[in-house]
């Protein structure tokens, strides 16, 4: 599904040359739950705006269901994104005038879906995250772990390829954490691949497999035996 | 269809985004307001002033006894004796004269005017029928001076309506009554309408009386003050001007212009000077309205650029979400647009009502310029709709991740 090889991004500010992922290698299989650690600076955000289409790489090739991404325009990334992958942001990234509903439509405008089904798939994702009820709100009168349901649901309404997390629970209450966790272990459950970026090694064991980065490089990648795990 | 959904979307941030909008309007409001209602009183002021010169007698030739000034030296001791009646006729039968309408020979004096308890020092202008005609001056009550009571030299006066209300009072109609002028009594015959002129020109401070009446009964002279000549057309002004000049010296014996014992005043140097002092009160006012438009522009464009750091962030998650450039770029530009407009209509109403309102308190003719409209509309709209497209632009074509990061 996913197939990363020999990937570089060199950031080039003025003469300072600053090397953020260096000859990265590795693949994500469908229904794989892979979380992604390391230090700050380890290079881990620069690969998931890669993966995530945000950003092309400097060197290296990047398959997205078969799919080359490395070269692709501006345009045709958004495309890719729209149609492929499923943003779950660190801060949650809500229109925040727009109501819960109202933000699950967003992605499904530009994939030209007709309005009367844009309803009502926002309404079915709304409803499995748990937020049937807080539809017409907008994110101010929402909390920190329903908004990020309310990107959730965004994120799923499109039935992409990858589900890809940024730090999901990075802003939220503890106990709101421990639900979004659940919500993605049933979504892996019901097959959907997920990457999660993040540092803190609580969330990162609920993952099937976890890559450890450090300097731009891959130090570690094992599969997760650890009790909790999906 | 897919153009219909990013105008639904457009309107729907807007909607959802309502002091923004509204600050936005407003400043597109006042911007365009300002600028259409400061042009507009300029010109209704201009025309005013314009249409107050006219109405003193378009193409209007004055004949003045004495002499044009040339340098030092007077051409010749006139000192007002130099015109008379025949002066005024044979202007009026010659053959040679081709260029002149109308001739109204003239005598007037200023002096005392008495009906029972009050009295009045006015112009006093002994007249022929012609001058109502070379003036543009129109009878409101009664009956102008005839050609009869020239030549029978009746007693008999046409008021001006300050004349009216300073010695009997406003809104009384004092046809039949008298005036006492230079120890003889006169019956008014009629009230000449008001055309509104004010201060050492005012058309409605006079008295006309037949010229034969002015100049015989009352003052006691022979000659007169002026001739007013109405050319045939506005083009012909020069050539009349010319002709008469001609004229006269050659009846006067006279060689040559220096030595002439009149001088002849077009009523079109006044209207130009009028003109050029109406033009700078114009260029004044233009100044007052392209700086209320600077002003309404930089509104405009505060707003709209205040606004940025929001919509970049709102832009990189569109792009992330999977929006291409094209849309973003459409659905900001539908959005400058739609505000813009209805600000510039909104703002073009406003203009219009203020100049109405303004124009109804100060007394001066309500006139609405299409090109202030047109002018205002267009800087103002321009200036939205390219301060909403431009950082628009530049924000879509930032890396989705880089807006999303914007502070």
């Amino acid at each position: 599904m996913i197939h990363v090889s020999h990937l570089s991004k060199i950031y080039q500010a003025d003469s300072i040359k600053t090397i953020a992922l260096n000859d990265v290698s590795f693949g994500v299989k469908k229904g794989e739950f892979v979380a992604i650690m390391g230090p700050s600076g380890s290079g881990k955000s620069t690969l998931m705006h890669i993966i995530g289409a945000l950003d092309t790489p400097t060197n290296g090739q990047y398959l997205l269901d078969g799919e080359d991404v490395s070269k692709l325009s501006d345009d045709e990334l958004a495309s890719i994104r729209n149609r492929k992958i499923g943003f779950i942001f660190q801060a949650f990234n809500l229109l925040p005038r727009h109501s819960a509903l109202q933000n699950v439509i967003i992605p499904m405008i530009y994939a030209r879906i007709s309005r009367k089904e844009r309803e009502e798939r926002a309404k079915k994702y709304l409803t499995m995250v748990g937020l049937a009820d807080r539809m017409e709100y907008t994110s101010s009168q929402l909390s920190g772990g329903q908004q990020q349901r309310v990107a959730i649901a965004r994120a799923l309404v499109l039935n992409p390829s990858i589900l890809l997390a940024d730090e999901p629970t990075g802003n939220i209450a503890s106990i709101q954490a421990k639900e979004i966790m659940d919500i993605f272990k049933k979504l892996n459950k019901e097959g959907h691949t997920i990457v999660m970026i993040t540092h803190e090694p609580d969330i990162a064991k609920i993952a099937k497999r976890i890559i450890q980065l450090k300097d731009g490089k891959i130090i570690s990648d094992m599969i997760n035996h650890k009790k909790g795990a999906v | 269809m897919e153009y219909g959904e990013i105008i639904l979307e457009a309107f729907r941030t807007m909607t959802l985004n309502k002091l923004r909008t509204g600050l936005a309007v407003l400043g597109i409001v006042i911007g365009i307001g300002s600028v259409i209602a400061l042009i507009s009183l300029g010109e209704a002021t201009q025309s005013s002033i314009q249409n107050q010169i006219q109405s003193l007698g378009a193409n209007l030739l004055t004949i003045n006894p004495g002499a044009q000034r040339t340098g030092a030296v007077r051409g010749a001791a006139g000192g007002g004796t130099t015109l008379t009646l025949d002066d005024a006729i044979a202007i009026e039968t010659s053959s040679q004269i081709t260029t002149i309408q109308t001739v109204s020979p003239e005598f007037s004096n200023r002096t005392q005017v008495t009906t029972g308890a009050n009295n009045t020092n006015t112009q006093v202008i002994g007249a022929t029928p012609p001058y109502a005609n070379v003036h543009k001056t129109t009878i409101e009550s009664g009956n102008f001076i005839s050609d009869r009571d020239v030549t029978e030299m009746t007693k008999v006066a046409v008021l001006g309506p300050t004349i009216v209300s300073d010695l009997f009072g406003e809104g009384t109609n004092p046809i039949g009554q008298t005036i006492r002028i230079k120890s003889q009594t006169l019956t008014i015959i009629g009230i000449t309408a008001s055309k509104g002129g004010t201060g050492f020109q005012n058309q409605d401070d006079i008295i006309l009386v037949p010229l034969t009446t002015a100049q015989k009964q009352l003052f006691g002279t022979n000659y007169l003050t002026s001739i007013a000549l109405e050319a045939k057309s506005q083009d012909v002004m020069t050539a009349a001007q010319n002709e008469v000049g001609y004229f006269l010296l050659a009846r006067h014996k006279l060689s040559d212009p220096s030595q002439a014992d009149f001088s002849i005043f077009s009523q079109q140097d006044i209207i130009n000077t009028a003109s050029a002092a109406t033009e700078t009160f114009t260029t004044l006012l233009a100044g007052i309205a392209a700086i209320s438009l600077l002003v309404g522009g930089i509104g405009i464009m505060n707003i709209m650029l205040v606004t940025v750091t929001e919509r970049t962030r709102e832009i990189g998650l569109r792009k992330a979400l999977g929006a291409k450039k094209r849309i973003i770029i459409t659905q900001f530009l539908v959005e400058a647009i739609i505000l813009t407009f209805t600000g510039g209509v909104i703002g073009m109403f406003l203009g219009i009502f203020t100049s109405y309102m303004i124009s109804n308190a100060a007394n001066i003719p309500f006139v609405v310029s299409p090109s202030a409209i047109l002018l205002a509309i267009l800087v103002s709209t321009g200036t939205g709709i390219l301060f909403g497209w431009y950082p628009a632009r530049e924000a879509a074509r930032l890396q989705p991740i880089e807006a999303l990061r914007y502070e």
